[in-house]
């Protein structure tokens, strides 16, 4: 009990301690995915709390990640068989983000070295399955993502103000996985991580989006046998108004 | 305008698929196809994942055939007996269909073999098709040329359980009509196609039916046999996406209309030319895709 405590006393204590703390902001915590969703953009924006003056002579930086939900991904592998293109081989690979997104001051290569890097998990390298690392799929799952745009850095999209205000906007792309995309807000200076805050923006299809989806996972019969009647309804339909128009 | 597809899970342009359907619907009007085979692998180039595609164009074809067999029905052009047998198998064959599409889907091989169905079936009915139609254009330049006459005696009529057709006027065994049914109900499952551009030429060659009843009781038969499809997909892999069929159906719809009218003005040799063209091209494409190597050799799965 007593190791437990010093424990908890050594993991709290430099927060408390620490000189400088972040105090942050989404614009929005909930982002509603309709009908005619085409990606959504979120501001996030903050202060630098501090007890005592402002340092002389360091760097201070701000690093902000976006972590989409995570899901065990299955990356094919095609070679030639038969003359023809196959996938040959599957790899199941442990659970990567959907999305992933790091905006700083800098390129986060100038702000931490690797070991804080690893530790911390920023860069998409870092956060994406790096025990696997060296692995071709896991390369692969890293370099399409980053194609697709699904894993992207903005090197210098937080823009820091007097030392103390900071901002930056991170574009979502229109197709969302729905679940908590965890927002971390990391404070360094000198290379070394102050203070982090994290929150989660809360991704949900809404109206018939949801409706379809639900109905469709629930209650697969009535959802199929609904398409067939608005299908048969449509070419009815559609057979009749012509044949009015014509007359 | 962009437009969220709840079960796709992706966001496309709704004009570019109102322009798809609306394309599809202008050749199936003008060569009276249901277009299946085309909106398929289209909608793979526009990013939706293909098992969404297949389930999804099948409850397309559902709207489209109703659409096309309420005016058979009107000419008294549908042979019901026909279109019944055909049916049963018809829903043998897409049971057994959407079982070998589960079955590869599990091994992440379901784009290989609709792709290969698709490289496989286009080819031989585009090439046939290109052939027989400049032959006809021949034929009709020439003036010369008897017309074919029909074989009254094949395999075919020697086969038991015999069936009377009365609308066809065929007096068969039922044992071809149902292996048509069942290879077509297979093809149906696989590709997300209605299949008519295989059942037409074998209800004419093999079954020796009358032309004027072949469409509308191809159209028949695959209302249903697509309307088993949509359900399958739908109770067994949730991939029908209603608001994708829907974009889909309201261009196909007005795209149709406008077809007939450009179908009214080519001569028919020049539409099944230009038929047999589009499908050898669609072939083409795809057969390149499995031919070239990919730039990118690996693929995310999904589902």
């Amino acid at each position: 009990m007593r190791f437990l405590i010093v424990i908890l006393a050594l993991w709290v204590a430099p927060l408390s301690l620490a000189a400088e703390q972040v105090v942050a902001a989404l614009s929005q915590n909930r982002i509603s995915i309709t009908a005619n969703f085409d990606g959504s953009e979120i501001l996030v924006f903050g202060a630098i709390k501090r007890t005592e003056a402002v340092p002389e002579n360091s760097a201070l930086d701000v690093i902000v990640t976006v972590t989409g939900p995570r899901k065990l991904e299955t990356i094919l592998r095609k070679a030639r068989r038969f003359g023809i293109w196959v996938n040959v081989e599957t790899e199941r690979l442990g659970h990567a983000p959907s999305f992933y997104s790091v905006a700083a001051t800098r390129p986060v290569e100038d702000i931490v070295a690797s070991k804080t890097d690893s530790l911390w998990k920023i860069t998409a390298d870092a956060q994406i399955l790096s025990a696997r690392r060296g692995l071709a799929a896991r390369e692969a799952l890293l370099r399409i993502r980053t194609d697709n745009g699904l894993y992207r850095r903005a090197n210098a999209g937080v823009v820091l103000t007097e030392n103390t205000l900071f901002n930056t906007s991170i574009a979502l792309p229109a197709n969302l996985v729905e679940g908590d995309y965890i927002t971390r807000i990391l404070l360094v200076r000198d290379g070394a991580v102050l203070d982090d805050y994290s929150t989660a923006i809360n991704v949900q299809k809404v109206g018939i989006e949801r409706w379809l989806y639900n109905l469709a996972h629930n209650n697969a019969l009535l959802y199929g046998l609904l398409s067939l009647v608005l299908a048969a309804l449509a070419g009815w339909g559609a057979s009749e108004a012509f044949r009015i128009l014509r007359r | 305008m962009q437009i969220f597809l709840p079960i796709a899970e992706v966001s496309v342009n709704a004009f570019v698929l109102l322009g798809l359907g609306g394309l599809v619907g202008i050749l199936s009007g003008m060569f009276g196809v249901g277009g299946g085979f085309l909106i398929t692998p289209l909608l793979f180039f526009v990013g939706i994942p293909p098992a969404v595609a297949v389930a999804t164009s099948a409850n397309q074809i559902v709207a489209s055939s109703v659409s096309g067999v309420l005016a058979h029905f009107k000419r008294k052009t549908v042979d019901l007996r026909m279109g019944s047998v055909l049916l049963i198998g018809g829903l043998i064959g897409s049971a057994i269909g959407m079982q070998i599409f589960n079955m590869l889907k599990a091994l992440g091989q379901v784009d290989l073999l609709v792709t290969l169905c698709y490289v496989v079936f286009l080819g031989i009915i585009g090439a046939l098709m290109l052939v027989e139609s400049l032959r006809a254009l021949r034929r009709a330049k020439g003036r010369v040329g008897k017309a074919r006459e029909r074989t009254k005696h094949t395999w075919v009529h020697n086969l038991p359980f015999k069936m009377k057709f009365r609308a066809s006027g065929l007096y068969i065994s039922v044992i071809p009509p149902i292996v048509v049914g069942i290879l077509v109900g297979m093809l149906g499952a696989i590709m997300g196609v209605g299949g008519g551009f295989i059942m037409v030429p074998a209800m004419i060659y093999i079954l020796g039916m009358p032309t004027k009843v072949v469409i509308g009781t191809s159209l028949f038969q695959i209302i249903f046999v697509t309307s088993f499809n949509t359900m399958l997909h739908a109770y067994t892999n949730h991939t029908v996406d209603m608001m994708l069929a829907m974009i889909l159906l309201v261009g196909g719809v007005v795209g149709a209309q406008i077809g007939t009218q450009i179908g009214l003005k080519l001569k028919a040799e020049q539409l099944r030319i230009m038929l047999a063209l589009l499908v050898l091209i669609v072939c083409l494409k795809l057969g390149l895709d499995l031919l070239i190597r990919p730039s990118e050799l690996y693929s995310i799965g999904v589902i």
